[in-house]
């Protein structure tokens, strides 16, 4: 998956989200549409021009203090509004790695 | 093991503590992303997809078992229990959080051990063979020379904002176990035809998305001169390195471009202008820091003791001990190595709790000391022959006795897109799955030494432009494919790999590497003919038609 760091025109093809990592821990959160940030990507905001996905974007990383390298990604919403992630990387931000973690002894 | 004076403990303190004080201006706001970003750089922190990822530094490959402990306990009590050790002798933890980042670097700083430099531009960890010290062909110990260039390189303000990372590998044997050709800087210590023992220094290598092999620019530097010369390597690069693209900044690209006989006019013209000076190294300055290693007193013991001779018989123990086993320069002792490659695992890894028991296993077999190598596998470098049995049933019990040292499971791959915010495809499943596919003993020492090497993306962590089989993980319309690479090496005869032919998908990777394997047992002229070796003969074509022929 191309990299988002490299993200420079904001152009979008599709639904689309923005998302980032909360400062004090890392952890993957998505930003809602009550402008705040949620850890789960059913709350994300969902932004289908170009023109909101920027200023989505623009107010996201107007918060440097909560989140860190807030991008763009693609999503896929599903005819009963379900968000699923719109490519492997973003899946794999969703759903954690695709391999067995060790067990906790 | 090198042990820290007053000024080394002195110093890491107080980098834990002005990293607390950066961190809580950052959780404060005080301080920006932006501004912040190589500050944590410079402490090897890095955000990747799911967390922070932290980078901690392990000089030239050795441990205490009371590091390894601490290491173990980093893992546990501020990760998930499992840290990841990469192709440079560091460990990596994935899932830290910003703000217990200090309490873990001081945790740490209490045992010795930092993160400096772990990432940003400047000179990073200085690496050497895993086995310094031991190896019976050495010149001597390369982690002398090792300490020393960490000691002038951290923190030195002419280094530490380089147009691009800089990365030091320095052997001492003949046989090179610490890649020397593939990085900015690479040192040889060997004797001239006087006797003399001194560097031969190569510049220029690295992999990433433009490879180059490094290329000598002095045969022969004596050790007395060594900080002075490689200060004026970096004060060239620092003046014409490029800085305004990222992609053409590292030092290969600058002696690829000026050409290596232009490069080495220019530094040996600002060494004339420093060779004497305050940087020539006294023989005090070198003995003192000899003095500091300490080295276990060996006992005179038996090459073939009766605890091996009868272990001999058993054929589990036998398939380990000659892959794992290698000679030490202390008769009746032995090197091991303990492979972090387990069927099915990810390359490289190792729990909180194997780390504890591979430090109490430290402590009664190998006089307290652990050494990790770029392959990703950790050693003990200092076991009697007659503890190997015993050993064996130890490591097998915690998983790190798989018999599949220098093997074709014996992968060498990156965190790919499972972890990491750069890459492309994924790394760790398609070295899980190879490690299925080749987990019968019996075939993979068939085949014999094969290196295969797995990176998800052209910035080459995994260093596939190196394996004798290499896989690189690009995007092709949203899904990952593969391009593959046969016949590149990184030792004393170091060379890039040969694209075979199109990048094929995640499904398929197996598939063609146990083809070009199956190519190579029916091509090879004998069964002592590595892959490699085959492959330097017969080049790629034959692989290429075994591969593609029925894609």
């Amino acid at each position: 998956m191309t990299s988002p760091l490299e993200q420079k025109k904001i152009r979008i093809a599709g639904p689309s989200m923005v998302t980032a990592n909360r400062t004090w821990d890392g952890v993957v959160i998505y930003r809602t549409a009550q402008r705040g940030w949620s850890v789960s990507l059913s709350d994300a905001a969902i932004v289908r021009t170009s023109d909101e996905a920027r200023a989505l974007l623009a107010e996201s990383v107007a918060d440097d203090v909560g989140a860190v390298g807030a991008y763009i990604a693609p999503v896929e919403v599903e005819d009963g509004g379900k968000i699923k992630p719109g490519n492997l990387r973003e899946h794999i931000r969703s759903e954690g790695v695709t391999i067995d973690l060790p067990e906790p002894a | 093991m090198y042990a820290y004076d007053e000024l080394d403990r002195t110093l890491i303190n107080e980098r834990v503590e002005e990293f607390r004080d950066q961190v809580k201006r950052r959780l404060s706001g005080e301080l920006t992303e932006d501004e912040f970003k190589i500050l944590r750089l410079q402490n090897g922190v890095y955000l990747q997809l799911h967390a922070y990822m932290f980078r901690v530094a392990i000089p030239y490959g050795t441990l205490s078992s009371k590091q390894l402990r601490r290491l173990a306990h980093v893992a546990r009590r501020y990760d998930r229990g499992y840290g990841h050790f990469t192709t440079r002798q560091n460990i990596q933890f994935n899932w830290i959080k910003l703000a217990e980042l200090p309490d873990a670097l001081s945790d740490l700083a209490e045992v010795g051990i930092h993160a400096m430099q772990t990432s940003g531009n400047n000179t990073r960890n200085v690496t050497s063979d895993q086995w310094a010290g031991v190896a019976p062909d050495e010149v001597e110990d390369p982690r002398i020379w090792s300490e020393l260039l960490r000691q002038y390189t951290t923190l030195h303000p002419e280094f530490s904002f380089l147009p691009r990372k800089f990365k030091f590998a320095i052997t001492a044997s003949e046989h090179d176990r610490a890649a020397i050709k593939v990085h900015d800087i690479g040192l040889r210590l060997h004797k001239n035809a006087e006797g003399e023992t001194g560097f031969e220094v190569l510049v220029g290598g690295g992999l990433g998305r433009t490879p180059f092999i490094a290329k000598t620019i002095k045969p022969f530097l004596a050790g007395r001169d060594l900080l002075s010369y490689v200060e004026a390597i970096l004060r060239v690069y620092n003046q014409y390195g490029r800085r305004d693209n990222i992609y053409k900044a590292r030092i290969k690209i600058l002696v690829h471009e000026l050409g290596i006989e232009k490069f080495a006019q220019e530094v040996e013209d600002e060494w004339l202008q420093m060779r004497d000076s305050a940087l020539t190294l006294d023989d005090a300055v070198v003995e003192d820091i000899r003095s500091r290693f300490s080295y276990p007193v060996y006992e005179k013991l038996p090459q073939m003791p009766e605890e091996l001779r009868k272990a001999a018989h058993d054929p589990h123990f036998e398939a380990w001990r000659k892959n794992s086993v290698a000679p030490h320069k202390a008769p009746g002792y032995a090197i091991v190595t303990l492979s972090l490659k387990p069927v099915g695992g990810p390359p490289g890894d190792a729990t909180a709790d194997q780390m504890d028991a591979i430090a109490d296993l430290a402590d009664k077999y190998s006089f307290g000391e652990i050494r990790v190598g770029h392959e990703q596998n950790l050693a003990l470098p200092h076991v009697a022959r007659r503890d190997l049995p015993a050993l064996w049933r130890a490591l097998d019990k915690i998983g790190v006795a798989t018999p599949n040292v220098n093997l074709v499971s014996d992968i060498i791959a990156c965190p790919g897109l499972d972890y990491c915010s750069l890459a492309n495809a994924r790394s760790i499943p398609i070295a899980q799955e190879l490690t299925r596919r080749f987990a019968n003993h019996d075939t993979a020492n068939l085949i014999g030494r094969l290196h295969v090497n797995i990176s998800g993306c052209i910035n080459a962590c995994g260093h596939h432009h190196v394996g004798h089989i290499g896989i690189l993980g690009v995007e092709k319309n949203g899904e990952e494919f593969y391009q593959i690479t046969i016949g590149g090496r990184a030792d004393e005869n170091a060379v890039v790999g040969t694209l075979i032919g199109p990048a094929v998908p995640y499904g398929e990777v197996a598939d063609v590497v146990e083809d070009i394997v199956e190519a190579y047992l029916a091509l090879r002229a004998r069964p002592d003919e590595l892959f490699v070796d085959t492959v330097k003969r017969l080049g790629v074509e034959p692989f290429r038609e075994r591969v593609y022929a029925t894609r």
